[in-house]
């Protein structure tokens, strides 16, 4: 009975999150945007000050996982024609992928990585160069932008274990500055014009033609948005599986303590290299998708400042908790788009909203949970 | 005569100009508890770091369970079993009880990516009986403690913390256990009641050999076989803790007395 409450309230919560996401994007006039802006902090404060949400009696995960999906694609539909907007959701699908990859470096290993735009990038720019080069099937050319992102950070894997804290933070700083540069003097990669792309193609499906099925019609977004959200449910189960597993608790001591961690055995440079892996993987495969949806590429989308953007959305959200990036991400990216006034100060607006969050909430919107290994059969 | 489990010799341990530890030799037999005491900055702490494979000695030779262990790296000497307890808590504070065991229990866990993300059934029953072995360890030491597994450390008090650390240690059935001052930051009473479990659990486990480092000298007395005494990174005494107690240089240099 509970039960049934749990999930009905569950399913509320995601229809009027996705209500109030669609009112937000459709919305034009500045007034209504600042009113849904101050309604939203507003329900967030209501919210968190009266643990209205941990009241509420609990829901299986896959239950409110599912409701999200559902809550993002009945979004899309309802969107179905406006290209702008669906652009703005695909983007933020986008980077929630790329940062959950950080958040299996930074939020389990505890491995800063400065350079995630550069990642993101070298699946971007591997998925274009095998796309004009070759004839790889488009599903097997964002594996490999992932898998090309994940060799690349092999490289300086070595110089990020040697070091600590700052330092390999900084060696992640060098190699996002080197890349760009890399990328701009490289001719062959187009220099700073970059690159163009052609759409994914899987079969005989054409993304970048507008869906007609049956009495339906949208705009050719719907399919990178369907593409998207495959691959984030994947990516999510994975990022989760990994975390209530016995790895997960390595990362986690790896990162807590490191000598008390190798005192029982633990590898440390195996989990960050591991958590580092996985995790560009994830950036690349994120790129990659990124640089065929919007079909042109240059290095100034890799800059230094993107890398940045995407450790705040980290901070922002909440260092551990993949709810917290989802959130963070979606405020992230729309917020600059609808409120004309911020584009400008886009980086301002990033930088009060990270030195905030720092001083009034420094465990983020939607800080981590307990991980509970328990009854693990049950769930999965 | 039970064989040696443990034979240090000449061990010495440099940083810089300062001798930490000036060529130690120990003998430890199989089952025996032996206290290792001496004033601060002594190298009890240090002695534990050089065994440990934390800091590498600088000279000497370390020998445990018949193999050489002078210059293992610390996960290899976890793995020739031997287990440690740090004197300030080294526990995760913000994961649960079972999670911090679990980091002790390291290599009794299947750690490859297949297994833990693809065979989650197989998973789970390691889980299931990882939690029943953590149960029965944390019983031992207090029944209460078992019932609240999935509470983070951070929420328990400092006694329980020091249990939960000492059976992080004991949960991969190590051969040698080495305390680091366990009764650190407790109360008179609450050291007594760590003490009782520590004999309680030797007496389950008689082949369980200890090296326990310790200002307390009741606690020496009444649960070390044999104590070493440490002065200025030197052995200057070693015997039963009455024979030490006696000692001159012993009274002179730690128990402060003429």
């Amino acid at each position: 009975m509970s039960r049934a409450r749990g999930a009905l309230a569950a399913a509320a919560i995601a229809a009027a999150l996705a209500l109030y996401a669609w009112t937000f994007l459709r919305a034009e006039s500045q007034q209504a945007l600042g009113v849904l802006v101050v309604l939203g902090v507003a329900g967030g404060v209501v919210a968190t000050r009266t643990r209205v949400l941990d009241r509420l009696p609990a829901v299986p995960e896959r239950v409110s996982q599912a409701f999200a999906l559902l809550a993002v694609a009945a979004l899309c539909l309802a969107l179905r024609q406006d290209d702008f907007e669906l652009l703005l959701v695909a983007r933020v699908l986008i980077v929630v992928i790329a940062c959950l990859g950080l958040h299996i470096q930074l939020g389990y290993a505890g491995v800063l990585n400065f350079a995630g735009a550069s990642f993101f990038g070298v699946g971007g720019y591997t998925a274009a160069v095998l796309s004009r080069a070759t004839g790889l099937p488009h599903l097997i050319v964002l594996l490999v932008g992932g898998a090309m992102a994940a060799a690349i950070g092999t490289l300086i894997v070595v110089p990020v274990l040697r070091t600590r804290g700052h330092y390999a933070a900084l060696i992640t700083i060098a190699f996002a500055l080197l890349f760009r540069t890399f990328l701009e003097v490289n001719d062959a990669l187009g220099g700073p014009q970059g690159l163009k792309l052609r759409e994914i193609r899987i079969g005989p499906w054409r993304f970048n033609d507008p869906v007609e099925v049956g009495p339906f019609d949208g705009s050719f977004y719907v399919n990178y948005l369907a593409l998207l959200l495959i691959l984030l449910a994947i990516a999510w189960i994975f990022v989760q599986r990994l975390e209530r597993s016995w790895i997960g608790i390595d990362l986690d001591a790896v990162r807590l303590d490191e000598t008390a961690a190798a005192a029982f055995g633990l590898d440390i440079a195996r989990w960050k290299t591991v958590a580092f892996t996985l995790g560009n993987f994830l950036l690349g495969v994120a790129g990659a998708v990124s640089a065929h949806m919007v079909g042109f590429i240059a290095p100034n989308n890799y800059s230094f400042g993107e890398s940045l953007v995407l450790v705040s959305i980290l901070l922002l959200g909440g260092v551990g908790n993949p709810w917290g990036v989802a959130l963070a991400s979606a405020i992230i990216v729309v917020l600059p788009e609808k409120l004309q006034v911020l584009q400008e100060y886009r980086f301002l607006l990033f930088a009060a909203m990270v030195v905030l969050i720092l001083i009034f909430r420094p465990v983020g919107l939607l800080p981590r949970q307990m991980r509970r290994l328990e009854g693990l059969r049950g769930r999965t | 005569m039970t064989a040696q489990l443990l034979s240090c010799t000449k061990v010495t341990r440099r940083f810089g100009g300062v001798v930490a530890l000036d060529g130690m030799d120990l003998h430890l037999e199989e089952g025996r508890v032996l206290g290792l005491i001496g004033p601060n900055g002594s190298g009890k702490t240090t002695f534990f770091n050089v065994l440990t494979g934390i800091f590498p000695a600088t000279s000497g030779e370390v020998e445990f369970a018949g193999k050489r262990i002078t210059d293992l790296r610390p996960q290899e000497v976890y793995r020739t079993g031997i287990a440690r307890t740090f004197q300030r808590s080294r526990l995760c504070l913000p994961l649960s009880i079972f999670d911090n065991l679990m980091i002790g229990n390291h290599q009794r866990l299947d750690h490859r990516l297949w297994f833990n993300l693809v065979r989650r059934g197989a998973l789970a029953r390691q889980v299931e009986e990882a939690r029943a072995d953590a149960i029965e360890l944390l019983r031992t030491f207090d029944e209460p403690l078992a019932s609240r597994l999935g509470d983070p450390v951070a929420r328990v008090p400092m006694i329980d913390r020091r249990r939960i650390e000492i059976c992080r240690a004991l949960i991969s059935r190590p051969q040698l256990l080495l305390l680091d001052e366990p009764s650190a930051g407790m109360t008179h009473e609450e050291t007594q009641r760590l003490m009782d479990d520590l004999l309680l659990v030797k007496r389950r486990m008689a082949r369980l050999t200890i090296i326990l480092i310790e200002h307390e000298m009741s606690v020496i007395e009444r649960i070390t076989d044999r104590c070493v005494v440490l002065n200025y990174g030197r052995k200057i005494a070693e015997g039963t803790y009455g024979e030490v107690a006696r000692d001159p240089l012993v009274r002179q240099a730690y128990l402060g007395l003429e």
